[in-house]
């Protein structure tokens, strides 16, 4: 296993450590700052647009959606219980009469600031973490590798499982530290391995003969020349963050009662799935759309921020074979 | 060859060891089935729960309750529920439940995973290309249990347009069955099929889109082009060059992709109502029952410390720089 990782080790830093872009020839007589170019290879990218504007249109809904229902998750209709979608419940309702439509945008509300959350943090803690271990090595270094390979023989959905007990009935806050807790180091392990050869670059050996101490050094030299591979490893970690969440909510080991999430509505409706479809289709599309959505936008980052990544080297050299021909 | 295989055996046992220490650590530090016991309407009285609270060791140290079960464990005797029931009259039958989902479905999800991913490359940015890409990014966006789900519902509904249960989606075999052999067979068939394509599915548009890339990155390599220029076909080209390098990155991924397909076998158990090793993951876990969470949590690392060993022999077997090294 150790194999492996050390080989999505150099890939990463061949990604990302190499020269500037240069497809996109810059219009005559108007320079491009490396944003505009990302801008424009990004906007290239159809599904990774119809994937943003997918998270934006979601986040919008569940935040602003309750506001203009008539129905609240907390009150429930005594003349519609177990009602298939129609025009006073549009997501139908449930056995006690409960607006669908209400539930699930609270359980996409809870979700989607899980994985918001998640993802901040367990990439700030990557980030710090990994480019510790390469710049100084040594123990801490060594112990990062190791617990890696210790988290792929005990799936963190075990460990979260098995601390479940402790949490319930304390704050939904809790499972966002565990979920942050066991998602950072695979990407940790991908910044130590850009550390190292970022740190023999000519620019951070100039800051440490300058005598720049290392903290600066890190927070200066190091981490802002991976800010690409950072933003999409954040973006796609909003993604596994909800996956994780609501899977640990399916079977009620992640958010509890009286919270809901996309999980614990998926999770209590899946049984009664064949009979009343309404009850599980409207949670389940929302979560698979989203992290649909999540996958092709962290998709199209990786073509506009990281030029030599496979996809777009293949189609350029495509493009200017069709060049050279005609 | 054989030093490298056996370093990797050793280091791999010691981290099983490692993760069903820590596991057995967490449940025992975090499980409190006295406080379940206690709850019950009306209570035990004060001297079965301290009779139950030394069955369970809750008198000792944890280390000391780890070396007490292992010991058991070494020589076969995984400890008792709380219910006191033996852990190893189950044991069996649920590693034969779980192992015949994981192993079915891996071998379908390689094979056909692999497939598609190099169909895919060779055809790149054509139709079938953008078919293979968008199906597997729909797969791998929906989880495990929205996907059984859904497929139960499907099941269901084919079920309904035949007018007979073809597709049984609850349990793995029909309970009290009578039958031949081969009958026997027929039903078990009937059981599988929903919940391995659950598991199948997944796994195919995993290894696909790894396949793809890797297979891509070989299309364009030197020694594809020369094998051509030396006159092989471009079928055996692609087949005995090609893919053969291609599959290296793949021998690798192979031991993430388990520790993947246990958590997805996990749910696809509790939906179909498989009584395997993720059904008692999750039962051991609301019972807070240490010793069974212990005993899955050794399996999972069995397995997924298998997987890994078995990737190393494939790297090895494939890749000749691993061998000479």
């Amino acid at each position: 296993m150790t194999v492996i990782l050390n080989e999505g080790d150099s890939a990463g830093t061949t990604g990302a450590a190499s020269g500037s872009p240069v497809d996109a020839a810059p219009e005559p007589g108007k320079a491009m700052t490396r944003g505009r170019l990302v801008l424009i290879r990004f906007m290239r990218n159809k599904l990774a647009l119809v994937g943003l504007v997918l998270i934006l249109g979601m986040y919008l809904m569940a935040f602003v959606g309750p506001l203009l229902s008539k129905w609240s998750y907390d009150t429930q209709d005594y003349t519609a219980f177990l009602e298939p979608p129609y025009s006073e419940h549009i997501f139908g309702t449930d056995k006690i009469g409960t607006d669908m439509f209400a539930l699930t945008m609270r359980g996409l509300q809870k979700s989607l600031i899980i994985g918001l959350l998640v993802a901040l943090i367990s990439t700030t803690v990557a980030a710090i973490v990994g480019a510790a271990a390469g710049y100084f090595l040594g123990v801490a270094d060594k112990a990062l590798m190791w617990v890696v390979d210790l988290l792929l023989v005990l799936p963190s959905f075990l460990i979260i499982a098995i601390l479940s007990p402790w949490f319930r009935g304390k704050s939904w806050f809790l499972l966002v530290l565990m979920l942050a807790a066991f998602q950072w180091m695979i990407t940790a392990r991908i910044v130590r391995g850009m550390t190292l050869t970022l740190k023999e670059r000519e620019f951070v050996k100039a800051a440490k003969f300058m005598g720049q101490p290392a903290r600066k050094i890190i927070a200066k030299h190091i981490v802002p020349n991976m800010a690409s591979l950072l933003i999409i490893d954040a973006t796609i970690n909003v993604g596994s963050a909800v996956l994780a969440e609501t899977g640990l909510s399916y079977f009620g080991f992640g958010v509890q009662s009286p919270d809901v999430s996309l999980g614990t509505l998926i999770g209590l409706n899946a049984e009664s799935a064949t009979t009343f479809p309404w009850l599980f289709l409207f949670p389940a599309g929302f979560l698979v759309v989203f992290v649909l959505a999540v996958n092709w936008v962290g998709d199209g980052l990786r073509d506009a921020l990281d030029p030599t990544s496979t996809r777009v080297r293949r189609k350029e050299k495509k493009d200017t074979k069709e060049k050279a021909a005609s | 060859m054989a030093g490298f295989l056996l370093r990797r055996l050793v280091n791999y046992v010691v981290l099983a060891l490692v993760a069903t220490f820590l596991a057995f650590t967490l449940a025992s530090a975090t499980f409190d089935p006295i406080g379940v016991l206690q709850q019950r309407n009306p209570p035990p009285p004060a001297a079965s729960i301290e009779a139950k609270k030394r069955d369970l060791h809750l008198d000792q140290p944890i280390p000391q309750r780890f070396v007490t079960w292992m010991g058991g464990v070494v020589q076969g005797d995984f400890g008792r529920t709380i219910a006191d029931r033996p852990i190893t009259d189950e044991l069996g039958r649920r590693i034969g439940v779980s192992l015949r989902l994981f192993l079915i479905g891996i071998t379908i999800g390689i094979l056909f995973g692999v497939l598609l991913g190099v169909v895919s490359a060779i055809r790149q940015y054509k139709f079938s290309d953008y078919f293979a890409t968008l199906f597997s990014f729909i797969l791998l966006s929906t989880p495990v249990f929205v996907l059984g789900t859904l497929l139960k519902m499907g099941a269901q509904g084919i079920n309904d347009s035949i007018g007979t249960n073809v597709l049984i989606f609850v349990g793995e075999t029909t309970p009290g069955f009578q039958g031949n052999w081969f009958e026997h067979l027929g039903d078990r068939l009937q059981h599988l099929v929903v919940p391995t394509l659950t598991i199948a599915l997944g796994q195919i548009a995993y290894y696909s889109r790894y396949q793809r890339s890797s297979m891509l990155d070989v299309l364009g390599s030197d020694f594809l082009r020369t094998a051509q220029a030396k006159g092989l076909t471009r079928r055996k080209a692609l087949f005995k060059h090609g893919l053969r390098t291609a599959l290296i990155p793949m021998a690798t991924l192979f031991a993430f992709g388990f520790g993947l397909l246990v958590v997805g076998g996990t749910f696809t158990e509790r939906i179909f109502g498989w009584f395997g090793m993720g059904d008692w993951l999750v039962t051991g876990i609301s019972a807070q029952d240490t010793n069974i969470t212990a005993t899955v949590t050794l399996f999972v690392a069995v397995c997924v410390l298998f997987s890994g060993w078995l990737a190393d022999v494939l790297y090895a077997a494939l890749d000749p720089r691993i061998r000479v090294n």
